[in-house]
Order: structure tokens, then sequence, then C-alpha cells
């Protein structure tokens, strides 16, 4: 079935530098092992072309229900040398929940 | 020993809601109230503040605040820390003393921590062999020696702890970790030792919880943003911490807003790295053994926290300048918005190429929503306008002021149905970039002194 991220997850983003951090965060507890298994390093940089330039680091939560994504090269600099409207980053959290995921499995929604 | 104390979180960043503090002080039991005012560059911009006149360099609106909470913090004993000193905390200092002679409160206790700033030894330090070269980038302090602003150390909760140790009401620093604002009170309450890295980490936890104020309590949420009560009157939140480590989170009663384990994840994700290595120069917490559970309305407990040895370095937090940039907007209406701006936007950058003007970048992101169509806007399915936000950033300022004058023509010489000039020409600002290194903690002592006035 196709889900989209937001459906399953909640999120927050900011900055580090030029780095742009997202937190992802299952809705549901039994929702987290689709995160697991679908939201990978290699989806979200796919999902980020063209916003993130660098690479893409996970970090698994499981106590939390949530992921960390760190995007390298994805704030135009960062800080006040940034020329983005979202300097800081607010809005990836938003970029990342409309993404698309075909999963294998039938989530109860 | 005290089984639990409240300490309140007051401000998440210097221009957060001004009666934050306030409400925190009145509206129910707090034992001490943090306030974090540092950002990255605002020591940049203290240092530069500073320079033009010695008596500023802190952050100026403690001292309205100060005039409207003082009565309220003295007559409760609740204890007010804050990193709000910024470059000249003795300044500051003097300041709140100022106010509390004008309000004829007496035997206040100050306490300041010192010894942050060490713009002024950067090259002693070299001359020892502390390099100050960049941790991420590794590139050499020296390619951009001369251009430094300002240059501080994070100091953790210590020095704060032995500013409340000496009896200080008010604890005031430079810069400081934000974590380290909250762990003070429960190291100075509980006597927990410098080692118990367990106790430290859940200290820390619930500074990183509390440092952002209402983004713990539901500000910022994106998971049933809608749903949040009376967000317009958000209570900001409170840390209830006992002697084991474990906390409540929560906030005052009868006020707006929401603790839940979703909006207190949200704070706990929000930008940290690695999560098993939150590193703070007081310990390294682990948070992947953060256990949350909510046992109330408004009541979130969290325990379980493990945490590791700190290191033997503090981080160092230098800025320095780096050229300039400018931002212009010009708004376009609907038909053909888009195209109308994607076009000057063509327009623009073929007469700066004819210009021949130095730029590392520019960049020309596009919104908008009711400026031209008003009410009518709700109808359109196609956009009603697209604001171009024209950015440039180099470091030839002649460059930059000459884009300046570039955006205003495009309204009578570019497509039509264009508005939003009234803001006039573009001003050019400084870029201030970040250089963080690490320095061995045994090269810097904090230096508390507190006062009473």
């Amino acid at each position: 079935m196709k889900v989209q991220l937001i459906q399953i997850a909640h999120a927050r983003s900011g900055d580090k530098g030029d780095t742009g951090n997202v937190g992802v965060i299952a809705r549901k507890p039994e929702y987290y092992p689709f995160l697991e298994k679908y939201l990978t390093v290699d989806r979200v940089k796919e999902h980020f072309a063209g916003i993130c330039l660098g690479k893409v680091e996970r970090f698994e939560l499981p106590n939390l229900g949530a992921l960390n994504f760190l995007l390298h090269e994805a704030l135009g600099g960062g800080g006040t040398r940034s020329l983005k409207n979202d300097a800081q980053g607010k809005t990836l959290s938003s970029v990342m929940l409309r993404m698309q995921l075909e999963i294998n499995e039938t989530i109860l929604l | 020993m005290k089984q639990s104390i409240r300490i309140a979180s007051g401000q998440g960043f210097w221009g957060d809601l001004q009666t934050a503090p306030v409400d925190q002080v009145r509206k129910g039991p707090v034992d001490y109230m943090m306030m974090d005012f540092l950002a990255e560059v605002t020591m940049s911009i203290l240092q530069k503040q500073k320079m033009k006149d010695p008596k500023l360099g802190y952050a100026k609106d403690l001292v309205p605040l100060f005039e409207e909470i003082l009565p309220d913090i003295v007559q409760k004993n609740i204890k007010v820390i804050t990193n709000g000193g910024g470059v000249n905390p003795i300044a500051c200092r003097e300041a709140i003393f100022a106010v509390a002679k004008k309000l004829g409160i007496k035997n206040l206790k100050i306490g300041i921590v010192l010894g942050d700033d060490i713009l002024g030894k950067i090259d002693a330090l070299a001359s020892k062999g502390i390099a100050l070269d960049n941790m991420e980038t590794k590139e050499k302090l020296a390619s951009i020696r001369s251009k430094v602003i300002s240059a501080n150390v994070y100091f953790g909760a210590m020095p704060i702890v032995e500013a409340l140790r000496q009896g200080a009401q008010i604890v005031i620093t430079g810069r400081t970790t934000d974590t380290g604002l909250t762990l003070a009170p429960m190291i100075h309450e509980f006597g927990w030792s410098i080692n118990d890295w367990d106790k430290l980490a859940s200290g820390t936890v619930a500074g990183h919880i509390l440092e952002c104020g209402g983004q713990a309590s539901g500000g910022n949420f994106s998971r049933d943003w809608k749903e949040i009560p009376d967000i317009a009157h958000i209570g900001f939140p409170i840390a209830e911490a006992h002697p084991d480590g474990t906390m409540i989170i929560t906030k005052h009663e009868k006020t707006g807003g929401l603790v839940s384990s979703s909006t207190v994840k949200e704070q706990l994700l929000y930008e940290i790295g690695d999560p098993k290595d939150y590193i703070t120069p007081d310990c390294i917490a682990d948070f992947t053994t953060i256990q949350l559970k909510d046992i109330a309305t408004n009541r979130v407990e969290v325990r379980g926290v493990k945490g590791r040895a700190a290191t033997e370095f503090y981080k160092v937090s230098m800025s320095y300048a780096d050229g300039f940039t400018a931002f212009g907007t010009l708004t376009y209406a609907w038909p053909d918005a888009l195209e109308k701006a994607s076009t000057a936007d063509e327009i623009l950058r073929l007469r700066l190429a004819d210009l021949k003007l130095e730029f590392e970048e520019i960049r020309t992101e596009f919104l908008g929503f009711n400026s031209c169509f008003g009410p009518l806007a709700e109808n359109s399915n196609e956009l009603n306008e697209v604001v171009m936000r024209v950015g440039v950033r180099g470091h030839d300022k002649q460059s930059i002021d000459r884009f300046s004058k570039e955006l205003a023509p495009l309204i009578l010489t570019g497509p039509p149905s264009v508005t939003g000039f009234a803001g006039g020409r573009p001003k050019p600002s400084e870029v201030i970039a970040y250089w963080p290194a690490l320095i061995p903690k045994s090269a810097v002592t904090p230096n508390v002194v507190v006062e009473e006035a």
C-alpha cells in the first residue's frame, strides 16, 4: 500500500550550521518498525534531491519511536551566510512528511 | 534535601514571548527560572555593541523584565538563571542592581560567571599550542584570524552551581550551554556528585527539553497542531526534578498549550546529532535511554537516562566577518504570476551579468498568497501572486550595493502587475560566520563572583 509519511509520523527540524536535522516520530508505537524499514538513508537522500547536497545520516531512537536524520549541505551555507528564506531548516520537517512510501505490509491507519 | 524542585523555562531565545517569564513566576509555584538568550550569532552582535559602548553587550531585554518580576522573585525566593549576560555580565549585573535600587529592594545577591570570553587571549593560547582550529572542517584558525569578532568558551553547569552555593538569587552568565542553566539547580539542591553521569545526563535532558521554551509545550508542534488548546496563552514548560534524576515535565495550570509525550519527543529530537552522544561540558547524555510516560494531562514523566563521562574539552564558539548579503522582494500578481516572477528573475540576472558584478551566490525563491487579491484569493485554483525573493552574497561590498539598485527598476522595465517595493532598496548586511573549536578544560577557568547590593 501507499502511505504518505505524515499519516504515520510527525516531525521537527532545525539547523546546526549548514546541516539540517529532521526528527521523525511514529504517531503510534506500532508504526515505528515501518519507519525503520522504509525510511532509509537512500530513500531520504532521493526525496531531498536538490535540497540536501551532501550526505544523509540516520540515527535510531527506538525508545522514542523515532529516527533522527542529519541532512548535510542542506541550508545554503547555514547561519547568516545562507540566502534561503528558511536558512534554519525549520520547514525541512514538512518536506520530509510529504514523502510517499510504498510499503509491502498493510498498516491500520 | 528537598524532594522536588520546580524549574521553569522563561525564554527560548532572545526575543521570545515577553509575557512568558512573568507568567512563570506568577501563575504557579516555581523554585527556579532559566532563560536562554544566546544563539550562535548572538555573541558577535553583542561583542559589536560592547565595542561601541563598554556598558552594552548583554541582553538589554533583561532590564525591563527584571523591573517587572524582581518583586515577585524576591518575595517568593525564586532563583533566576540566565546566559543573557552575553559578553558583558558585569554591566548586566549593574543594570539589575540599578533596577533593585529603583524598586527599593535591598540585600539582593547576584552571581556572575566570567572567563568564557577569550577574544583577547587567542594569540596567547596559540603560543601555548592551543590552536583553535575549526573542529568540523579542520581548517587552520590563521585563515580567518584577522576577521574574528567574538570567541567564547561554552561553560557548563558547575560555575552556576558555585554561584548558587554562595547564595546568589540571580545568576548571570556569558556563554553557557543552554542545558547547564537547568542542570545547575539540580546539582545544587540534590548534591549530585560531579561524576554521577546518569544524574547529570538526566538534568541535561531536562535542560534540552526546557531550553526552547514553548517548543516543548505545544508550540511549533507538527502532530495535531490544530488541537493544541489556547496556544495564544501558552504556558512554558516546567521540570519537576527529583533527587534520583527522574522528573516530570509539566506547565502551570490554567495556561494554554499542551505537554504530552509527543510534544516532549519533538523537542528531544530538535537540533540533535547522534542521539547516543549528546556532548556537554558536564557529561555525555545518551538520548536513546530516555523513557517517557504520560502520567496525567500535561504531565510527562522522564526517567531512565544514562550518561557517560564528560570530555576533557570545552567547545569554543567563535564568529568572524565573512562578506555581505542583501535581500530584496517584488510581488507579481495573477495572471501568470509565477511566469512573471521567473522572467523578472532572468532579466535581473542578465542585468547583473552586464554590470560584471562579483557574487559568490545569487539565489531566487518564490513566496506569496493574498496581498494583491485580499478575500478574492480564497477562490482561486491558480496562483494569486508570487513574491520573488532574491538574495546575493559576496565579499565585494560594492557589488552588493549595486545589486540593491537593480531591483526597483524591474517595476517599470519588466513583467507587468508588480508591486511591493515600499520598503526601499535592500540594505546590505554583514555575514557573521561561525567557527567551532575545542579547548582543553585546563586552559580556561570560570570566574564566579557573587555580590550583594
